[in-house]
């Protein structure tokens, strides 16, 4: 099965296209076997991927335009590998649980063309493809947000369109000039990315294109001054499109850093730290601070999502083996523990048409299950020891700690802040006596909601307790990707502050 | 005693003539026919007419790279031989939306099919040559027979549109007549390659500026015109949208290669000589013309005035391609025409299937927003076809345009120019958005009135174009390499 990845990426565009001939009332049973199928053939992939080979692995390339230099090209790494794992089962969660009932035909296909696009992304290695499905994914959420989404959806959808499509034409021509400038040096034409490496760009070049790749991924993680896309987004999506745009399409744009702009701008990276990292921080603490003032728990969730996005930022420019490895962990983290949550808003809703805190109170009594894994997934996202949080956190911070201490504690103070505002989420909504006659009401999670839900708990416990099976093949990739960085570097600085880890340093 | 002029049969290698005499002997036999039988059916007409067309495509295919004939106007080079191939190819896309279901006036007579191909004969006459004065008789020839291909719309607003496009047409027309008189008064000829060989000589004498800016200036208002560049962009929306979907279609794709090929001939030849300005004024001009063309388009109410200012924008996202004045610019022209053709053929088919015969929706327009809405709730494969012709317009990848857009980024960037990339990339931002304002209402929007009859227009014929429109928009990835190799080498084989 050397070709596992175009099966991957096409074998739910092809379900998707087929699709359309499925009747409305099998569409959600269609839905949800294909999005099996293909999280058991990612997990083929996981078994049969080499954790000891920190390259490319399951490498395919077919020419499609020589002349622009423009191929087929695929493969996957220890960094690329989980986050496919975690698509194709966020995907299927959120299908499972999923909800709506309307248009249910038209969602599903296009969750399958969606789930094309979030596996195409991770495993291209040619700029031009993976440009065509980060841009293509937003053509589905587009219609995700805008169809089944709230009252201001329409707005909140083309926002998040035109948001993305700008900055990432920015990143368009930037990755024109790139080949441009490899086709001055070699004489042929090549967006291949493994090419793209071997380039030693003068600095201030590399600067220039850090700016212009920096444009596309910023929008999209979203950093600081570009956040304002996400809330309206997650306010007005559905629970599956939230589910997915927090788990998997964010991390379009913190994959985009460690794939494109670390390794292929190494100078310019080291030289972007200090503002890169001024940026996470005042994403993680403000946006932390805004949270607390939500009084609406998917905002909440939503806010929090943005404060955890600055602290896999801080990681992947730790320029170090714990910070990046630590931030791609925490990618998987975040989107397992942040997904559930807006799941469980989302099965709230469903039953009391609201989502403000102060409509709320008391349900521990009146809901035990749902409070408990509320309560797991809760403590996961503020980071606490033994689940999934930690881990990421842990290391991340543990990787900045040596490029500067007194950043590390500012985005330390994230923990403290994400304990304060989840907390005061758990205690007004689940705590204290029901005042709300409504709340009496209220049935517990059912079968379906349980068993979509008890996956995502069996993961953040396991891979709190015990990570390295996974943090392995990360740590691999990354390490091999730092050596390489260091190698490339021009500037001494560069070559100071990218340390190359030398023996792996376990944790727990 | 004059000496007789013996002129042999060999020498004027007629064989260079032969395209356009078979899209004017076809539409001769036309006439011919209608004469002999008036009760012909539109159908025959229209087979017909692509059958002509297929003939005429064979003839060009089969014709020599860099030959000239008939006295040596005519010119048959890569440029003239590619054209002239889009040119056929486009008409013959666009002449089966003839087929519709209901009974529209100007296809019941083949009058309508005999100008079509007059018209097709004049753009080949205009590509094909580099001798002003032919040039001129093609671009009339052609102009007139688009005029009354209008008119013929029968209602009153394409006889507006007939009439505006007209006199600004002949606007245009003197423009190139006296721009051709400066460039003949200067370098006593009217064919390029001389005109361009008694200039590089003379370029550094005094005074030789101020007629060159006069020539030029004169013949790119003429050019600004056709193409509908900014500040001469006006007439188009309204022409637009008096023509029917069809010939508006046919009209953002058609005329506008033949005048790019022009365009290329004369502007290349300044840029060529060194007179950087006239580059500059391309460029600038294109610039306006793209980012106003998209800010106007943000504010129309019709998709077909949409569409019109979205061609206007293409036009100039184009015309800076040329302005670049490199091999991978000039093949960037014909690229992104040859892929932003099935898109558009796409998009006004669309328009086409869902015209009525009165205004159902709006009072003033044929095709507002409004008539859109919900459209997946009535015809899901109808909205997203229209979709999909929506995004690629708006350069999304993998579909047709994006690929065009992407080679012509590319080349701007590679003759140095990343300022004018990045301007391309922010406008196609700013095209998403009218775009989408469709596709939002089609898809998110709930119907308004009566809407089991959009498509009312709507048969077989019709949906095939729609199908293979479709099919080459979709699976452009897969046939752009044949496309770019073969152009390229067509263009650099003709030295441009």
């Amino acid at each position: 099965m050397e070709n596992i990845l175009s099966i991957l990426v096409f074998f739910p565009a092809v379900a998707g296209l087929l699709g359309f001939v499925v009747d409305k009332e099998s569409a959600r049973a269609y839905g949800i076997t294909v999005a099996t199928i293909e999280f058991f053939l990612s997990l083929w992939l996981w078994f049969s991927f080499d954790t000891s080979n920190a390259g490319m692995q399951f490498v395919e390339m077919i020419p499609l335009i020589p002349d622009m230099g423009i191929s087929y090209y695929v493969g996957v790494d220890g960094i690329s590998l989980f986050i496919i794992l975690m698509a194709t089962l966020m995907t299927l969660i959120g299908m499972v649980s999923m909800s709506i009932t309307k248009n249910i035909k038209n969602m599903i296909i296009s969750l399958l063309f969606l789930e094309m696009t979030m596996v195409g992304v991770f495993v291209a290695l040619d700029a031009i493809i993976f440009y065509l499905f980060w841009e293509l994914s937003l053509v589905p959420m587009l219609y995700i947000i805008g169809a089944w989404g709230g009252p201001l959806r329409v707005y909140a959808s083309i926002k998040f369109f035109l948001y993305t499509f700008t900055g990432s034409l920015v990143m368009l021509v930037g990755m024109l000039f790139v080949a441009y400038i490899y086709h001055n040096l070699t004489g042929v034409w090549s967006f291949a990315i493994t090419d793209w490496y071997a380039l030693v760009l003068p600095v201030n070049y590399q600067l220039w294109l850090f700016a212009a790749f920096f444009m596309g991924f910023a929008i999209k993680v979203p950093m600081f001054p570009f956040h304002t896309w996400l809330p309206y987004a997650h306010g007005q999506a559905p629970t599956i499109g939230s589910v997915i745009l927090a788990a998997v399409l964010l991390k379009m744009g913190t994959y985009g850093f460690v794939r494109f702009s670390l390794p292929m701008f190494p100078d310019a990276s080291v030289i972007a730290i200090t503002p890169v990292a001024v940026l996470s921080l005042i994403m993680v603490v403000y946006t932390a601070m805004v949270a607390y003032a939500q009084k609406d728990i998917k905002q909440v969730i939503a806010y929090s999502s943005v404060s955890h996005m600055g602290i896999i930022m801080i990681g992947v420019f730790a320029m170090n083996a714990e910070g990046i490895s630590g931030s791609v962990f925490q990618m998987l983290s975040h989107g397992i523990v942040s997904g559930a949550l807006f799941m469980l808003v989302g099965m709230i809703y469903d039953r009391r048409h609201t989502k403000l805190m102060s409509e709320f109170g008391g349900l521990a009594s009146v809901m035990p299950k749902y409070a408990v894994i509320f309560g797991i997934m809760l403590m996961a996202a503020v980071g606490l020891p033994l689940t999934i949080g930690f881990v990421g956190e842990f290391l991340v911070l543990l990787g900045f700690y040596q490029v500067s201490p007194v950043m590390t504690i500012i985005a330390g103070s994230s923990i403290i802040l994400g304990a304060v505002y989840m907390l005061a989420v758990f205690k007004k909504s689940f705590f204290g006596p029901i005042t709300n006659e409504e709340n009496k009401k209220l049935k517990d999670l059912d079968r379906r909601e349980t068993w979509s839900l008890i996956p995502l708990v069996a993961i953040v416990i396991w891979l709190g307790v015990y990570p390295k099976p996974v943090l392995e093949p990360i740590d691999n990739s990354v390490k091999a990707m730092l050596n390489f960085m260091d190698e490339k570097a021009i500037t001494q600085e560069a070559k100071d502050m990218i340390k190359v880890a030398q023996s792996s340093k376990e944790v727990k | 005693m004059l000496e007789p002029i013996n002129v042999s049969l060999e020498s004027l290698n007629l064989i260079t003539l032969a395209p356009m005499l078979v899209a004017i002997t076809g539409g001769l036999i036309i006439l011919i026919m209608d004469l002999i039988n008036s009760k012909l059916h539109k159908s025959l007409y229209v087979m017909l007419t692509i059958l002509i067309l297929f003939v005429d495509f064979g003839t060009v295919l089969g014709l020599n790279v860099n030959e000239r004939g008939f006295f040596d106007v005519m010119l048959i080079d890569g440029i003239s031989i590619i054209s002239q191939l889009l040119i056929i190819a486009g008409s013959m896309i666009f002449i089966p939306l003839a087929l519709t279901s209901k009974r529209f006036h100007e296809y019941s007579y083949p009058e309508f099919f005999a100008l079509f191909l007059f018209m097709i004969s004049g753009f080949q006459f205009m590509v094909a040559s580099d001798n002003l004065i032919l040039i001129f008789v093609g671009l009339e020839t052609a102009s007139l027979s688009l005029y009354t291909l209008i008119a013929l719309h029968n209602r009153a607003n394409s006889y507006e549109a007939a009439v505006k496009y007209f006199t600004m047409g002949a606007l245009a027309a003197a423009f190139f007549a006296m721009g051709s008189a400066v460039i003949y008064a200067l370098t006593g000829s009217i064919e390029l390659y001389k005109v361009a060989e008694v200039l590089s000589t003379r370029l550094n004498e005094t005074g030789l500026m101020i007629a060159v800016f006069g020539s030029s200036v004169l013949l790119l208002v003429a050019f600004a015109f056709k193409i509908s560049l900014f500040p001469f962009h006006t007439w188009a929306p309204d022409v637009y949208e008096g023509a029917s979907a069809a010939l508006a279609g046919y009209m953002s794709v058609v005329p506008k290669v033949a005048a790019f090929v022009v365009s290329i001939r004369i502007f290349g030849m300044y840029i060529d000589l060194g007179i950087e300005w006239v580059r500059w004024t391309i460029l600038i001009l294109a610039v306006i013309t793209m980012t106003l063309a998209n800010i106007m388009a943000l504010v129309q109410n019709d998709v077909k005035r949409m569409l019109a200012y979205s061609s206007i924008s293409h036009a100039g996202f184009i015309m800076a391609a040329l302005a670049l004045d490199t091999t991978e610019g000039n093949t960037a022209i014909f690229l992104y025409y040859a892929l932003f053709m099935f898109t558009n053929l796409g998009a006004f088919t669309m328009l086409w299937i869902s015209r009525h015969k009165v205004r159902r929706f709006d009072k003033r327009y044929d095709h507002p927003y409004e008539k859109f809405a919900g459209l997946i709730q009535i015809m899901p494969m109808g909205a997203v076809v229209m979709g999909l012709f929506m995004f690629s317009l708006a350069g999304v990848p993998p579909f047709s345009v994006f690929w065009g857009k992407i080679y012509v980024m590319q080349a701007a960037v590679n003759a140095g120019y990343i300022w004018l990339a990045i301007v391309m990339g922010l406008n196609s931002a700013i095209a998403a958005y009218y775009y989408l304002k469709l596709v939002v209402y089609m898809f998110l929007k709930d119907p308004v009135k009566d809407v089991d009859v959009v498509y009312y227009n709507i048969n077989r014929p019709l949906m095939v174009i729609v199908g293979f429109a479709t099919a080459a928009t979709v699976t452009a990835i897969f046939y752009v390499q044949p496309l770019v190799s073969y152009l390229y080498y067509m263009i650099s084989a003709s030295g441009y």
